[in-house]
C-alpha cells in the first residue's frame, strides 16, 4: 500500500491555510514573510506530488516548475527581509500595523 | 505500509513545526519552527522520488532562506513583543476564520474527487543527468530569466538594505 495523491494534496492545502492564517494574524513582518513562503511551498508541494502521479513523469515536468520556484521564492525572501530591514532603520519597528502612512 | 508511515511522520512534523513557527511568541523559535518545516518539506519531496528538488529545498531553505530569516529577526532586535504585548495584528480576528475557510473549500473539494485516490506511477526516476539535459534545451530561456531575477534581486537586496550616506542634513540628527 502507497499513500493516494490525495493526502499529498490535502496536507499541502492545509500548510497553505496555516500560512495564510499566520500571514494575516501575526504583527511582526518577519513572521508575515514566514507565512508567505510556507504558502510558497506549499504549492511546490503540489508540484512536486502531481508529477510523481501522473502517468508520464520522465518529462520532468513538476519538477522543473519546483526547481524555478524554489529560485523565486529565494529572491522573493532576500527582497522582502531587506524590505523589512530598511523599514526598521526608518520606523525603528518591524510590526506591520505601525508602517500604515501609506494608508488612505 | 512503510510508505505511509513515512508519510504520515513528515506530514505531521511539517505541519508541526508550520503551526508552531506562525503561534509561538518568541521570533527565533518561529524561525526555527519554520526551517523544520522546511526541512520536513524536502524529505517529503525525497519521499516523492524527487531527489533534485529535496536537496534543492534543503540548500535554500533550510541554508539560506532560514538564516535570513534569523539574521532579520536579530537585527530588527529591539522590536521585540514587549512581556505583556500582542503578536496579533489589530486584524486577526479576520485571519484565522479566512485560514479555516480556505482549508475547508480546499480539502472538502479534494476529498470530493475521486480521480484523486490514484496511486503513484512505478519507477519513478529524474536522474540528475535528465534534468540537466532538460535545463540546458527545453529550459534554457526560464533558466537564463532566473539567472538575470537571481541577479537582479541581489542587487536590489543590497541596495535596499544598505545604510544611506549621513551626509544629507546633517543638523537634524
Amino acid at each position: 500500500m502507497t499513500t493516494p495523491l490525495a493526502n499529498y494534496l490535502i496536507l499541502a492545502a492545509l500548510l497553505f491555510a496555516v500560512g495564510l492564517a499566520g500571514a494575516l494574524t501575526r504583527r511582526n513582518a518577519v513572521l508575515v514573510l514566514i507565512g508567505l513562503e510556507l504558502m510558497f511551498n506549499a504549492a511546490n508541494l503540489n508540484f512536486i506530488a502531481f508529477w510523481r502521479f501522473n502517468p508520464h513523469p520522465e518529462k520532468l515536468m513538476g519538477l522543473m516548475f519546483v526547481l524555478f520556484s524554489i529560485a523565486i521564492g529565494a529572491a522573493e525572501a532576500a527582497l522582502g527581509l531587506a524590505l523589512v530591514i530598511a523599514i526598521y532603520r526608518h520606523r525603528r519597528t518591524a510590526q506591520v500595523d505601525q508602517f500604515d502612512s501609506l494608508k488612505g | 505500509m512503510l510508505n505511509e508511515i513515512a508519510f504520515l511522520l513528515l506530514a505531521s512534523l511539517t505541519l508541526a513545526g508550520a503551526v508552531a513557527a506562525m503561534m509561538l511568541r518568541n521570533l527565533v523559535h518561529c524561525a526555527l519552527c519554520a526551517a523544520g518545516a522546511f526541512a520536513g518539506l524536502a524529505a517529503l519531496y525525497l519521499q516523492l522520488n524527487a531527489e533534485f528538488a529535496g536537496f534543492a529545498q534543503l540548500l535554500v531553505y533550510v541554508g539560506a532562506v532560514a538564516i535570513l530569516i534569523v539574521f532579520t529577526i536579530l537585527l530588527t532586535r529591539g522590536a521585540e513583543i514587549q512581556p505583556g504585548g500582542t503578536t496579533a495584528s489589530p486584524s486577526w480576528w479576520m485571519g484565522v476564520p479566512v485560514g479555516a475557510l480556505v482549508a475547508a473549500c480546499l480539502v472538502g473539494s479534494i476529498m470530493s474527487s475521486p480521480s484523486l485516490l490514484r496511486l503513484p506511477s512505478q519507477n519513478v526516476q529524474a536522474p540528475v543527468k535528465s534534468i540537466g539535459e532538460q535545463l540546458m534545451t527545453q529550459y534554457i530561456m526560464p533558466l537564463e530569466a532566473i539567472g538575470l531575477l537571481l541577479t537582479a534581486a541581489l542587487l536590489g537586496a543590497v541596495v535596499i538594505a544598505m545604510r544611506e550616506p549621513p551626509k544629507s542634513e546633517p543638523a537634524a540628527r
